[in-house]
């Protein structure tokens, strides 16, 4: 969590809005609490991703070519992505999760979600 | 990778002759000779003109990828109205066409309706498979089985027979595993068996589908887990030709008595193996584009044993 000192809340409403304002703006920043997978040449970057349990993945196609992501054990599966297209998953639960393009199985990666 | 064996008691190598032809024209022309599939590319002159006389000819189109519209290719539309104008304006009208998959670049309805109204433009019979491209509506498919499914068991496969020869369209683009390639299946293959056992040994058989039959280049995911199966089963067959795309150029071995050929694109190239961080379209200066995309013509001779293949261009 970001924290912010205490006096902020206690003053004047105006400031407590641009606090709200900077955290807005710092979320996406921190790439630890909104990770992307990329998928570029045919390949998932980065392959392997360790997150903590409750974090969402927004993967993102770059290629020309549609792509496919979809869980191994069938946990979760995206629709073709087109160039540009993204596709977010929250994982909620503890574990290993690999996964591959529906479309082209040779692309692999690997999600683990720490506790 | 291995190319056509070179024979040199047809007074011209195949390979020599298949590079000529390459050359020559728009697609891939099929022609049936004595029952066997060979490219026209693969005859000598004199025995392509005996097999347009005595056979039959059927066209092969791929890739076409409607709704494609980036850097390597904006106009994929444009494209295949070019090949299938070729393929009008050929002097020896083919008996019907096949496609062997990726119609659509993303399954939406449009993109089948505009190709189904280009190809079918051509006026001729066309037998089609899918490619994974074709497979990705919300329906996971259902779009293509609406429109093409049919007649046609599963996830789409079917045979047919015409002048004598024992055609099979194969769908391996379905199912695919993690870490794998294309892939046909327990009950495709359970129902090829069963295909085949009413098909006597000397039949010709031609063998379509999307992603090639063997293994091209794994790394890229070209070829199909469970191929051997399905080409044990076509063993005690005199002639076997298999007709794939996916690849977007031609690759072409034999191997006993199966001939193994890929179909170029008529939307967008792809890098040769291994060649390119990926396989993804190859962007090529606009002038030589043409020259890299085509449709694939095949004579079929009575009484011979290899059918003729054509590669033709859109150049």
């Amino acid at each position: 969590m970001i924290r912010f000192p205490s006096r902020v809340l206690v003053v004047s409403p105006v400031t407590f809005g641009l606090a709200a304002i900077l955290i807005m703006v710092a979320m996406p920043l921190n790439a630890a609490d909104q990770p992307m997978v990329k998928i570029e040449n045919f390949a998932f970057t980065p392959a392997v991703l360790t997150v903590k349990q409750g974090t969402t993945v927004t993967f993102e196609n770059d290629d020309d070519i549609p792509h496919l992501v979809v869980a191994n054990d069938a946990s979760f599966r995206s629709k073709a992505l087109d160039t540009g297209d993204t596709y977010a998953f929250t994982f909620t639960k503890v574990g290993d999760y690999a996964y591959f393009c529906g479309l082209h199985p040779h692309m692999q990666g690997r999600i683990t979600v720490a506790p | 990778m291995t190319h056509h064996h070179d024979n040199e008691a047809d007074g011209i190598s195949r390979r020599h002759a298949l590079e000529c032809m390459i050359w020559a024209g728009t697609g891939v022309l099929w022609t049936i000779s004595a029952g066997v599939p060979v490219s026209l590319s693969l005859l000598g002159a004199s025995q392509a003109a005996e097999a347009l006389a005595t056979g039959f000819t059927f066209l092969q189109i791929s890739d076409s990828h409607i709704g494609f519209d980036k850097a390597a290719n904006p106009h994929a539309i444009d494209t295949l109205k070019e090949a299938i104008g070729k393929i009008q304006a050929l002097p020896q009208k083919p008996a019907f066409m096949i496609h062997t998959g990726d119609i659509t670049h993303l399954s939406k309805a449009a993109q089948f309706d505009n190709a189904a109204q280009i190809i079918g433009g051509a006026g001729f019979d066309v037998h089609y498979v899918p490619g994974e491209h074709d497979l990705i509506d919300d329906g996971n498919g259902q779009a293509y089985l609406d429109r093409y499914g049919k007649g046609t068991k599963g996830a789409g496969w079917y045979s047919f027979d015409q002048n004598g020869v024992h055609f099979i369209g194969l769908v391996n683009v379905v199912n695919l595993k993690a870490g794998g390639l294309g892939n046909l299946g327990a009950d495709q293959l359970a129902w090829l068996a069963d295909d085949l056992k009413a098909v006597t040994a000397s039949t010709p058989i031609v063998v379509f589908a999307h992603i090639p039959l063997w293994a091209v280049y794994p790394e890229w995911g070209w070829g199909t887990d469970d191929a051997a199966q399905a080409l044990a089963l076509l063993k005690r067959f005199g002639s076997v030709t298999v007709l794939n795309g996916h690849i977007h150029q031609i690759m072409q071995k034999v191997e006993g008595n199966v001939t193994f050929h890929t179909a170029r694109s008529t939307a967008f190239p792809q890098p040769a193996p291994g060649t390119a961080a990926s396989p993804g379209p190859m962007t090529v200066p606009a002038g030589q584009l043409r020259s890299l995309l085509g449709t694939s013509s095949v004579t079929v001779k009575q009484g011979g044993q290899d059918l003729a293949i054509i590669d033709s261009t859109l150049a």
